[in-house]
Protein backbone atom coordinates (compact mmCIF):
# COMPACT_ATOMS: atom_id res chain seq x y z
CA UNK A 1 0.00 0.00 0.00
CA UNK A 2 2.84 2.38 0.87
CA UNK A 3 4.36 1.85 -2.59
CA UNK A 4 1.05 2.77 -4.21
CA UNK A 5 0.91 5.89 -2.07
CA UNK A 6 4.35 7.04 -3.22
CA UNK A 7 3.62 6.25 -6.88
CA UNK A 8 0.43 8.28 -6.94
CA UNK A 9 1.91 11.05 -4.81
CA UNK A 10 4.68 11.34 -7.41
CA UNK A 11 2.11 11.35 -10.20
CA UNK A 12 0.20 14.13 -8.43
CA UNK A 13 3.33 16.25 -7.93
CA UNK A 14 4.60 15.81 -11.49
CA UNK A 15 1.16 16.53 -12.92
CA UNK A 16 0.86 19.54 -10.63
CA UNK A 17 4.16 20.92 -11.93
CA UNK A 18 2.93 20.35 -15.47
CA UNK A 19 -0.20 22.37 -14.77
CA UNK A 20 2.04 25.38 -14.18
CA UNK A 21 4.73 24.66 -16.75
CA UNK A 22 2.64 23.79 -19.81
CA UNK A 23 2.30 26.64 -22.30
CA UNK A 24 -1.01 25.56 -23.82
CA UNK A 25 -4.07 26.08 -21.58
CA UNK A 26 -5.76 22.83 -22.65
CA UNK A 27 -2.71 20.84 -21.55
CA UNK A 28 -2.66 22.63 -18.19
CA UNK A 29 -6.31 21.74 -17.68
CA UNK A 30 -5.72 18.11 -18.62
CA UNK A 31 -2.80 17.83 -16.20
CA UNK A 32 -5.01 19.28 -13.50
CA UNK A 33 -7.45 16.42 -14.15
CA UNK A 34 -4.53 14.00 -13.67
CA UNK A 35 -3.78 15.69 -10.32
CA UNK A 36 -7.40 15.30 -9.23
CA UNK A 37 -7.53 11.64 -10.23
CA UNK A 38 -4.22 10.91 -8.44
CA UNK A 39 -5.65 12.53 -5.31
CA UNK A 40 -8.77 10.37 -5.68
CA UNK A 41 -6.52 7.29 -5.65
CA UNK A 42 -4.89 8.57 -2.45
CA UNK A 43 -8.36 8.85 -0.90
CA UNK A 44 -9.02 5.26 -1.97
CA UNK A 45 -5.80 4.15 -0.27
CA UNK A 46 -6.96 5.89 2.90
CA UNK A 47 -10.16 3.86 2.74
CA UNK A 48 -12.38 6.82 1.87
CA UNK A 49 -14.01 5.17 -1.15
CA UNK A 50 -17.00 7.51 -1.18
CA UNK A 51 -14.85 10.65 -1.11
CA UNK A 52 -12.66 9.27 -3.90
CA UNK A 53 -15.55 8.81 -6.31
CA UNK A 54 -17.21 12.08 -5.31
CA UNK A 55 -13.87 13.77 -6.02
CA UNK A 56 -13.84 12.32 -9.54
CA UNK A 57 -17.52 13.01 -10.24
CA UNK A 58 -17.53 16.59 -8.97
CA UNK A 59 -14.03 17.88 -9.76
CA UNK A 60 -12.83 15.82 -12.70
CA UNK A 61 -16.25 15.09 -14.18
CA UNK A 62 -18.05 18.40 -13.75
CA UNK A 63 -15.87 21.37 -12.85
CA UNK A 64 -12.93 20.53 -15.09
CA UNK A 65 -15.27 19.77 -17.98
CA UNK A 66 -16.45 23.37 -17.73
CA UNK A 67 -12.82 24.59 -17.68
CA UNK A 68 -11.97 22.56 -20.78
CA UNK A 69 -15.18 23.70 -22.46
CA UNK A 70 -14.37 27.38 -21.85
CA UNK A 71 -10.80 26.95 -23.08
CA UNK A 72 -12.11 25.27 -26.21
CA UNK A 73 -14.71 28.01 -26.72
CA UNK A 74 -12.08 30.75 -26.48
CA UNK A 75 -9.83 28.59 -28.63
CA UNK A 76 -6.80 29.67 -26.60
CA UNK A 77 -3.74 28.12 -28.18
CA UNK A 78 -0.56 29.63 -26.79
CA UNK A 79 -0.02 31.64 -23.67
CA UNK A 80 2.36 34.56 -24.21
CA UNK A 81 4.80 34.82 -21.29
CA UNK A 82 4.74 38.33 -19.82
CA UNK A 83 7.49 39.94 -17.78
CA UNK A 84 5.29 42.70 -16.46
CA UNK A 85 4.61 41.50 -12.95
CA UNK A 86 6.70 43.66 -10.61
CA UNK A 87 5.10 41.96 -7.66
CA UNK A 88 6.29 38.48 -8.66
CA UNK A 89 9.82 39.73 -9.39
CA UNK A 90 10.43 41.04 -5.90
CA UNK A 91 8.29 38.82 -3.74
CA UNK A 92 8.46 35.50 -5.64
CA UNK A 93 11.80 34.18 -4.42
CA UNK A 94 11.34 35.14 -0.74
CA UNK A 95 7.87 33.57 -0.68
CA UNK A 96 9.20 30.31 -2.15
CA UNK A 97 11.98 30.26 0.45
CA UNK A 98 9.46 30.92 3.21
CA UNK A 99 7.25 28.07 2.00
CA UNK A 100 10.19 25.65 1.79
CA UNK A 101 11.33 26.59 5.30
CA UNK A 102 7.82 26.08 6.59
CA UNK A 103 7.56 22.63 4.99
CA UNK A 104 11.02 21.75 6.30
CA UNK A 105 10.08 22.71 9.85
CA UNK A 106 6.85 20.75 9.63
CA UNK A 107 8.62 17.61 8.39
CA UNK A 108 11.44 18.03 10.95
CA UNK A 109 9.10 18.35 13.90
CA UNK A 110 6.91 15.38 12.87
CA UNK A 111 7.01 12.83 15.70
CA UNK A 112 6.75 9.80 13.37
CA UNK A 113 3.94 7.48 12.41
CA UNK A 114 3.93 5.66 15.77
CA UNK A 115 2.86 8.81 17.61
CA UNK A 116 -0.01 9.71 15.32
CA UNK A 117 -3.37 8.47 16.48
CA UNK A 118 -5.93 9.14 13.77
CA UNK A 119 -9.57 9.06 14.85
CA UNK A 120 -11.70 6.35 13.21
CA UNK A 121 -12.52 7.26 9.62
CA UNK A 122 -16.09 8.38 9.04
CA UNK A 123 -16.21 8.87 5.30
CA UNK A 124 -19.03 6.64 4.07
CA UNK A 125 -22.10 8.10 2.34
CA UNK A 126 -24.17 7.70 5.54
CA UNK A 127 -21.78 9.49 7.89
CA UNK A 128 -20.94 12.26 5.41
CA UNK A 129 -24.65 12.87 4.81
CA UNK A 130 -25.28 12.79 8.54
CA UNK A 131 -22.57 15.38 9.23
CA UNK A 132 -23.70 17.64 6.39
CA UNK A 133 -27.40 17.60 7.15
CA UNK A 134 -27.37 17.46 10.95
CA UNK A 135 -24.26 18.86 12.56
CA UNK A 136 -23.21 21.28 9.83
CA UNK A 137 -26.56 21.97 8.19
CA UNK A 138 -26.42 25.76 8.67
CA UNK A 139 -22.92 26.34 7.22
CA UNK A 140 -23.78 23.92 4.42
CA UNK A 141 -26.96 25.72 3.42
CA UNK A 142 -25.34 29.14 3.79
CA UNK A 143 -22.54 28.02 1.45
CA UNK A 144 -25.03 26.84 -1.14
CA UNK A 145 -26.88 30.18 -0.90
CA UNK A 146 -23.53 31.93 -1.35
CA UNK A 147 -22.76 29.94 -4.48
CA UNK A 148 -26.23 30.70 -5.83
CA UNK A 149 -25.61 34.42 -5.28
CA UNK A 150 -22.30 34.13 -7.11
CA UNK A 151 -24.00 32.41 -10.06
CA UNK A 152 -26.68 35.11 -10.19
CA UNK A 153 -23.97 37.76 -10.09
CA UNK A 154 -22.15 36.12 -12.99
CA UNK A 155 -25.38 35.95 -15.00
CA UNK A 156 -26.11 39.63 -14.36
CA UNK A 157 -22.55 40.64 -15.29
CA UNK A 158 -22.54 38.54 -18.45
CA UNK A 159 -25.91 39.75 -19.71
CA UNK A 160 -25.68 42.03 -22.70
CA UNK A 161 -27.12 45.52 -22.33
CA UNK A 162 -29.94 45.87 -24.80
CA UNK B 1 -1.31 -22.10 3.59
CA UNK B 2 -5.08 -21.80 3.44
CA UNK B 3 -4.79 -18.04 3.17
CA UNK B 4 -2.28 -18.40 0.36
CA UNK B 5 -4.61 -20.71 -1.57
CA UNK B 6 -7.47 -18.29 -0.93
CA UNK B 7 -5.51 -15.41 -2.45
CA UNK B 8 -4.58 -17.52 -5.46
CA UNK B 9 -8.16 -18.61 -5.93
CA UNK B 10 -9.32 -15.00 -5.80
CA UNK B 11 -6.74 -13.99 -8.42
CA UNK B 12 -7.66 -16.81 -10.79
CA UNK B 13 -11.37 -16.22 -10.24
CA UNK B 14 -11.04 -12.51 -10.99
CA UNK B 15 -8.93 -13.02 -14.11
CA UNK B 16 -11.34 -15.63 -15.47
CA UNK B 17 -14.31 -13.36 -14.75
CA UNK B 18 -12.66 -10.36 -16.41
CA UNK B 19 -11.75 -12.34 -19.53
CA UNK B 20 -15.20 -13.87 -19.88
CA UNK B 21 -17.04 -10.60 -19.26
CA UNK B 22 -14.84 -8.64 -21.68
CA UNK B 23 -15.26 -11.33 -24.35
CA UNK B 24 -19.03 -11.36 -23.91
CA UNK B 25 -19.23 -7.57 -23.89
CA UNK B 26 -17.13 -7.16 -27.06
CA UNK B 27 -19.14 -9.82 -28.86
CA UNK B 28 -22.36 -8.24 -27.65
CA UNK B 29 -21.22 -4.84 -28.92
CA UNK B 30 -20.37 -6.31 -32.32
CA UNK B 31 -23.74 -8.02 -32.60
CA UNK B 32 -25.70 -5.02 -31.36
CA UNK B 33 -24.30 -3.23 -34.41
CA UNK B 34 -25.48 -6.12 -36.59
CA UNK B 35 -28.86 -6.14 -34.83
CA UNK B 36 -29.21 -2.41 -35.34
CA UNK B 37 -28.55 -2.68 -39.07
CA UNK B 38 -30.99 -5.57 -39.37
CA UNK B 39 -33.79 -3.99 -37.33
CA UNK B 40 -33.48 -0.56 -38.92
CA UNK B 41 -33.48 -2.25 -42.32
CA UNK B 42 -36.63 -4.14 -41.34
CA UNK B 43 -38.29 -0.89 -40.24
CA UNK B 44 -37.40 0.68 -43.56
CA UNK B 45 -38.45 -2.41 -45.61
CA UNK B 46 -34.92 -3.37 -46.62
CA UNK B 47 -32.90 -6.53 -46.01
CA UNK B 48 -29.85 -5.08 -44.30
CA UNK B 49 -26.53 -6.97 -44.35
CA UNK B 50 -27.10 -10.34 -46.00
CA UNK B 51 -24.06 -11.57 -47.89
CA UNK B 52 -21.31 -12.17 -45.31
CA UNK B 53 -22.34 -15.39 -43.63
CA UNK B 54 -25.96 -16.56 -43.19
CA UNK B 55 -28.18 -13.50 -42.74
CA UNK B 56 -25.07 -11.35 -42.61
CA UNK B 57 -24.05 -12.82 -39.26
CA UNK B 58 -20.35 -12.48 -40.01
CA UNK B 59 -20.76 -8.82 -41.02
CA UNK B 60 -19.29 -7.46 -37.71
CA UNK B 61 -16.12 -9.46 -38.37
CA UNK B 62 -15.89 -8.11 -41.91
CA UNK B 63 -16.45 -4.57 -40.62
CA UNK B 64 -13.71 -4.99 -38.04
CA UNK B 65 -11.24 -6.24 -40.66
CA UNK B 66 -12.17 -3.35 -42.92
CA UNK B 67 -11.47 -0.85 -40.16
CA UNK B 68 -8.13 -2.50 -39.41
CA UNK B 69 -6.91 -2.43 -43.01
CA UNK B 70 -8.03 1.10 -43.83
CA UNK B 71 -5.47 3.87 -44.05
CA UNK B 72 -5.08 5.73 -40.76
CA UNK B 73 -5.20 9.39 -41.75
CA UNK B 74 -3.92 11.92 -39.21
CA UNK B 75 -4.91 15.50 -39.91
CA UNK B 76 -1.93 17.76 -40.50
CA UNK B 77 -2.77 20.55 -38.06
CA UNK B 78 -4.11 18.25 -35.38
CA UNK B 79 -2.83 18.39 -31.83
CA UNK B 80 -1.18 14.97 -32.18
CA UNK B 81 -1.02 13.86 -28.54
CA UNK B 82 -4.63 14.64 -27.70
CA UNK B 83 -5.78 13.46 -31.13
CA UNK B 84 -4.33 10.03 -30.33
CA UNK B 85 -5.44 10.02 -26.72
CA UNK B 86 -9.14 10.75 -27.28
CA UNK B 87 -10.23 7.46 -28.90
CA UNK B 88 -8.25 5.39 -26.39
CA UNK B 89 -9.85 7.32 -23.55
CA UNK B 90 -13.34 6.73 -25.00
CA UNK B 91 -12.66 3.01 -25.44
CA UNK B 92 -11.12 2.46 -22.00
CA UNK B 93 -13.76 4.38 -20.08
CA UNK B 94 -16.58 2.64 -21.91
CA UNK B 95 -15.29 -0.75 -20.77
CA UNK B 96 -14.35 0.20 -17.20
CA UNK B 97 -17.88 0.49 -15.89
CA UNK B 98 -18.75 -3.15 -16.63
CA UNK B 99 -16.51 -4.12 -13.68
CA UNK B 100 -19.20 -3.44 -11.07
CA UNK B 101 -22.25 -4.69 -12.99
CA UNK B 102 -23.68 -7.85 -11.38
CA UNK B 103 -25.25 -10.17 -13.95
CA UNK B 104 -26.47 -13.00 -11.72
CA UNK B 105 -26.60 -14.41 -8.22
CA UNK B 106 -23.79 -16.50 -6.80
CA UNK B 107 -22.92 -20.20 -6.86
CA UNK B 108 -20.67 -22.72 -5.10
CA UNK B 109 -17.57 -24.10 -6.80
CA UNK B 110 -14.87 -26.19 -5.01
CA UNK B 111 -16.22 -24.90 -1.70
CA UNK B 112 -15.94 -21.26 -2.72
CA UNK B 113 -18.79 -18.86 -3.26
CA UNK B 114 -18.45 -17.19 -6.63
CA UNK B 115 -20.43 -14.05 -7.32
CA UNK B 116 -21.45 -13.38 -10.89
CA UNK B 117 -19.89 -9.93 -10.92
CA UNK B 118 -16.27 -8.84 -11.34
CA UNK B 119 -16.27 -6.88 -8.09
CA UNK B 120 -18.97 -5.79 -5.68
CA UNK B 121 -18.08 -2.22 -4.74
CA UNK B 122 -20.23 -0.78 -1.98
CA UNK B 123 -20.43 2.48 -3.93
CA UNK B 124 -20.75 0.73 -7.30
CA UNK B 125 -23.25 3.19 -8.68
CA UNK B 126 -20.97 6.14 -7.91
CA UNK B 127 -18.14 4.30 -9.64
CA UNK B 128 -20.22 3.97 -12.80
CA UNK B 129 -21.19 7.64 -12.65
CA UNK B 130 -17.56 8.66 -12.07
CA UNK B 131 -16.37 6.67 -15.07
CA UNK B 132 -19.14 7.88 -17.37
CA UNK B 133 -18.67 11.48 -16.26
CA UNK B 134 -15.08 11.29 -17.49
CA UNK B 135 -16.34 10.08 -20.87
CA UNK B 136 -17.18 13.66 -21.83
CA UNK B 137 -13.48 14.41 -22.25
CA UNK B 138 -12.95 11.88 -25.00
CA UNK B 139 -15.63 13.49 -27.15
CA UNK B 140 -14.77 17.09 -26.31
CA UNK B 141 -11.05 16.53 -26.87
CA UNK B 142 -11.62 14.56 -30.07
CA UNK B 143 -13.59 17.50 -31.41
CA UNK B 144 -11.01 20.04 -30.31
CA UNK B 145 -7.77 18.29 -31.24
CA UNK B 146 -8.57 17.77 -34.92
CA UNK B 147 -8.32 21.56 -35.33
CA UNK B 148 -11.24 21.62 -37.71
CA UNK B 149 -14.52 23.53 -37.59
CA UNK B 150 -17.20 20.86 -37.66
CA UNK B 151 -15.62 18.47 -35.17
CA UNK B 152 -15.15 21.43 -32.80
CA UNK B 153 -18.85 22.22 -33.03
CA UNK B 154 -19.67 18.57 -32.44
CA UNK B 155 -17.37 18.43 -29.43
CA UNK B 156 -18.80 21.61 -27.90
CA UNK B 157 -22.36 20.49 -28.45
CA UNK B 158 -21.77 17.13 -26.90
CA UNK B 159 -19.96 18.52 -23.85
CA UNK B 160 -22.82 20.92 -23.19
CA UNK B 161 -25.36 18.17 -23.76
CA UNK B 162 -23.64 15.61 -21.57
CA UNK B 163 -23.14 18.05 -18.68
CA UNK B 164 -26.80 19.08 -18.86
CA UNK B 165 -28.22 15.57 -18.97
CA UNK B 166 -25.82 14.11 -16.41
CA UNK B 167 -27.74 16.02 -13.72
CA UNK B 168 -31.04 14.47 -14.75
CA UNK B 169 -29.38 11.05 -14.99
CA UNK B 170 -28.27 11.30 -11.38
CA UNK B 171 -31.60 12.70 -10.17
CA UNK B 172 -33.56 9.91 -11.83
CA UNK B 173 -31.62 7.35 -9.82
CA UNK B 174 -31.86 9.13 -6.45
CA UNK B 175 -35.42 7.89 -5.84
CA UNK B 176 -34.34 4.26 -6.17
CA UNK B 177 -31.38 4.89 -3.87
CA UNK B 178 -33.68 6.35 -1.22
CA UNK B 179 -35.90 3.27 -1.38
CA UNK B 180 -33.10 0.72 -1.24
CA UNK B 181 -30.74 2.71 0.98
CA UNK B 182 -27.55 1.49 -0.68
CA UNK B 183 -25.17 2.45 -3.49
CA UNK B 184 -24.11 -1.14 -4.17
CA UNK B 185 -25.53 -2.44 -7.44
CA UNK B 186 -26.05 -5.86 -5.87
CA UNK B 187 -27.77 -4.31 -2.88
CA UNK B 188 -30.14 -2.37 -5.14
CA UNK B 189 -31.52 -5.60 -6.60
CA UNK B 190 -32.17 -7.44 -3.31
CA UNK B 191 -35.21 -5.38 -2.19
CA UNK B 192 -36.88 -6.11 -5.54
CA UNK B 193 -37.34 -9.84 -4.78
CA UNK B 194 -40.89 -11.16 -4.68
CA UNK B 195 -44.31 -9.99 -5.77
CA UNK B 196 -47.04 -7.58 -4.80
CA UNK B 197 -50.23 -9.45 -4.01
CA UNK B 198 -53.80 -8.54 -4.74
CA UNK B 199 -56.25 -10.75 -2.83
CA UNK B 200 -53.49 -13.28 -2.21
CA UNK B 201 -52.60 -13.66 -5.87
CA UNK B 202 -49.10 -12.58 -6.97
CA UNK B 203 -49.80 -9.75 -9.31
CA UNK B 204 -46.79 -7.54 -10.00
CA UNK B 205 -43.08 -8.24 -9.42
CA UNK B 206 -41.67 -5.82 -6.85
CA UNK B 207 -39.55 -4.04 -9.43
CA UNK B 208 -38.56 -0.47 -8.72
CA UNK B 209 -40.04 0.72 -12.00
CA UNK B 210 -43.55 0.32 -10.54
CA UNK B 211 -42.60 2.42 -7.53
CA UNK B 212 -40.51 4.94 -9.44
CA UNK B 213 -42.11 5.29 -12.90
CA UNK B 214 -41.19 8.97 -13.12
CA UNK B 215 -37.64 8.26 -11.95
CA UNK B 216 -37.29 5.60 -14.61
CA UNK B 217 -38.57 7.91 -17.32
CA UNK B 218 -36.14 10.66 -16.31
CA UNK B 219 -33.26 8.19 -16.05
CA UNK B 220 -33.87 6.54 -19.39
CA UNK B 221 -34.37 9.74 -21.38
CA UNK B 222 -31.23 11.21 -19.82
CA UNK B 223 -29.37 7.97 -20.53
CA UNK B 224 -30.25 8.17 -24.22
CA UNK B 225 -28.90 11.71 -24.28
CA UNK B 226 -25.74 10.65 -22.41
CA UNK B 227 -25.00 7.95 -24.96
CA UNK B 228 -25.56 10.41 -27.83
CA UNK B 229 -28.24 8.31 -29.50
CA UNK B 230 -31.21 9.39 -31.59
CA UNK B 231 -33.20 11.55 -30.87
CA UNK B 232 -30.33 13.22 -28.97
CA UNK B 233 -27.46 12.45 -31.34
CA UNK B 234 -26.59 16.08 -32.07
CA UNK B 235 -22.84 15.61 -31.52
CA UNK B 236 -22.83 13.53 -34.69
CA UNK B 237 -25.53 15.27 -36.69
CA UNK B 238 -24.27 14.19 -40.10
CA UNK B 239 -26.53 16.52 -42.02
CA UNK B 240 -25.23 19.73 -40.43
CA UNK B 241 -21.80 18.78 -39.05
CA UNK B 242 -20.54 16.42 -41.80
CA UNK B 243 -20.08 13.78 -39.10
CA UNK B 244 -19.64 15.51 -35.77
CA UNK B 245 -16.80 15.12 -33.30
CA UNK B 246 -15.31 12.17 -35.18
CA UNK B 247 -15.29 13.71 -38.65
CA UNK B 248 -11.49 13.80 -38.85
CA UNK B 249 -11.00 10.28 -37.50
CA UNK B 250 -10.54 7.31 -39.76
CA UNK B 251 -9.67 3.64 -39.63
CA UNK B 252 -9.50 1.97 -36.24
CA UNK B 253 -9.53 5.20 -34.24
CA UNK B 254 -13.00 5.83 -35.63
CA UNK B 255 -13.95 2.26 -34.81
CA UNK B 256 -12.90 2.83 -31.21
CA UNK B 257 -15.39 5.69 -30.84
CA UNK B 258 -17.98 3.51 -32.50
CA UNK B 259 -17.35 0.57 -30.16
CA UNK B 260 -17.30 2.91 -27.14
CA UNK B 261 -20.74 4.27 -28.05
CA UNK B 262 -22.25 0.81 -28.20
CA UNK B 263 -20.47 -0.32 -25.03
CA UNK B 264 -21.94 2.72 -23.28
CA UNK B 265 -25.38 1.71 -24.54
CA UNK B 266 -24.89 -1.74 -23.01
CA UNK B 267 -23.75 -0.23 -19.69
CA UNK B 268 -26.71 2.14 -19.51
CA UNK B 269 -29.11 -0.69 -20.32
CA UNK B 270 -27.51 -2.88 -17.63
CA UNK B 271 -27.96 -0.07 -15.09
CA UNK B 272 -31.60 0.43 -16.10
CA UNK B 273 -32.19 -3.31 -15.68
CA UNK B 274 -30.52 -3.43 -12.26
CA UNK B 275 -32.04 -0.26 -10.85
CA UNK B 276 -35.58 -0.48 -12.18
CA UNK B 277 -36.32 -3.94 -13.58
CA UNK B 278 -35.13 -6.30 -10.89
CA UNK B 279 -31.75 -7.16 -12.43
CA UNK B 280 -31.32 -10.92 -12.74
CA UNK B 281 -34.53 -11.76 -10.85
CA UNK B 282 -37.03 -13.99 -12.61
CA UNK B 283 -38.72 -17.39 -12.36
CA UNK B 284 -36.34 -20.13 -11.14
CA UNK B 285 -36.85 -23.87 -11.62
CA UNK B 286 -35.02 -27.10 -12.37
CA UNK B 287 -31.74 -28.50 -11.03
CA UNK B 288 -28.96 -26.50 -9.37
CA UNK B 289 -27.00 -25.68 -12.52
CA UNK B 290 -30.15 -24.33 -14.19
CA UNK B 291 -30.85 -22.15 -11.15
CA UNK B 292 -27.39 -20.64 -11.59
CA UNK B 293 -27.72 -20.03 -15.31
CA UNK B 294 -31.35 -18.84 -15.45
CA UNK B 295 -30.72 -15.49 -13.64
CA UNK B 296 -27.97 -14.71 -16.16
CA UNK B 297 -30.42 -15.43 -18.96
CA UNK B 298 -33.11 -13.22 -17.41
CA UNK B 299 -30.57 -10.43 -17.00
CA UNK B 300 -29.38 -10.69 -20.61
CA UNK B 301 -32.98 -10.80 -21.88
CA UNK B 302 -33.88 -7.61 -20.01
CA UNK B 303 -30.76 -5.84 -21.26
CA UNK B 304 -31.56 -7.04 -24.76
CA UNK B 305 -35.04 -5.49 -24.53
CA UNK B 306 -33.50 -2.12 -23.70
CA UNK B 307 -31.02 -2.38 -26.55
CA UNK B 308 -33.85 -3.30 -28.91
CA UNK B 309 -35.79 -0.28 -27.68
CA UNK B 310 -32.78 1.93 -28.44
CA UNK B 311 -32.66 0.63 -32.01
CA UNK B 312 -36.42 0.85 -32.41
CA UNK B 313 -36.27 4.51 -31.43
CA UNK B 314 -33.49 5.13 -33.89
CA UNK B 315 -35.66 3.78 -36.66
CA UNK B 316 -38.66 5.84 -35.57
CA UNK B 317 -37.78 9.27 -34.21
CA UNK B 318 -36.29 12.35 -35.87
CA UNK B 319 -33.48 14.36 -34.28
CA UNK B 320 -34.12 17.24 -31.85
CA UNK B 321 -33.11 20.77 -32.74
CA UNK B 322 -30.30 22.00 -30.51
CA UNK B 323 -32.29 24.67 -28.63
CA UNK B 324 -35.12 22.17 -28.13
CA UNK B 325 -32.62 19.73 -26.67
CA UNK B 326 -31.31 22.22 -24.15
CA UNK B 327 -34.77 23.54 -23.27
CA UNK B 328 -36.06 20.01 -22.76
CA UNK B 329 -33.10 19.01 -20.60
CA UNK B 330 -33.17 22.02 -18.30
CA UNK B 331 -36.84 23.03 -18.27
CA UNK B 332 -38.62 19.68 -18.38
CA UNK B 333 -36.37 16.78 -17.42
CA UNK B 334 -34.48 18.42 -14.55
CA UNK B 335 -37.62 19.76 -12.78
CA UNK B 336 -39.27 16.35 -13.22
CA UNK B 337 -36.23 14.77 -11.60
CA UNK B 338 -36.41 17.17 -8.65
CA UNK B 339 -40.14 16.56 -8.35
CA UNK B 340 -39.53 12.82 -8.19
CA UNK B 341 -36.88 13.19 -5.48
CA UNK B 342 -39.14 15.50 -3.44
CA UNK B 343 -42.18 13.24 -3.83
CA UNK B 344 -40.25 10.11 -2.93
CA UNK B 345 -38.73 11.69 0.17
CA UNK B 346 -42.15 12.93 1.34
CA UNK B 347 -43.66 9.47 0.92
CA UNK B 348 -40.73 7.82 2.73
CA UNK B 349 -40.95 10.35 5.58
CA UNK B 350 -44.72 9.81 5.81
CA UNK B 351 -44.36 6.01 5.90
CA UNK B 352 -41.69 6.20 8.59
CA UNK B 353 -43.58 8.62 10.86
Amino acid sequence: MAILFYIFAAVAVIAGLNVVLQRRPVYSALWLIVVLCALAVEYLLLGAVFMAFIQIIVYAGAIMVLFVLVIMLLNAHHEEPTHGSQFAQWLGAPLVVALLVEIGVAVWSWPGAAHVNPPPLRAGPKSVGDLLFHQYVLPFEVTSALILVAILGAVVLARKES
Amino acid sequence: MAQFAEAHFFLIESVVKIIVVLFVLLTAVAYVVWLERKVVARIQSRWGPYWVGPHGLLQPLADGLKFLFKEDIVVQDADKVIYWMAPFLAFTLAFLSIAVIPFGGSFQLFGHTIQLQITDLNVGLLYVFAVTSLGVYSIALAGWSANSKYPLFGGLRSSAQMISYELSLGLGVVGVLMISGTLSLRGVVTPQVGFWHIAGIPFLPRWNVFRQPLGFLVYFIAAIAETNRIPFDLPEGETELVGGFHTEYSSFKFAMFFIAEYANMVTVSCLATLLFFGGWLGPLFGPYWLRVILPVIWFCLKVFCFLFFYIWMRGTLPRFRYDQLMAFGWKVLLPLGFLNVLGTSFVIAWLHS
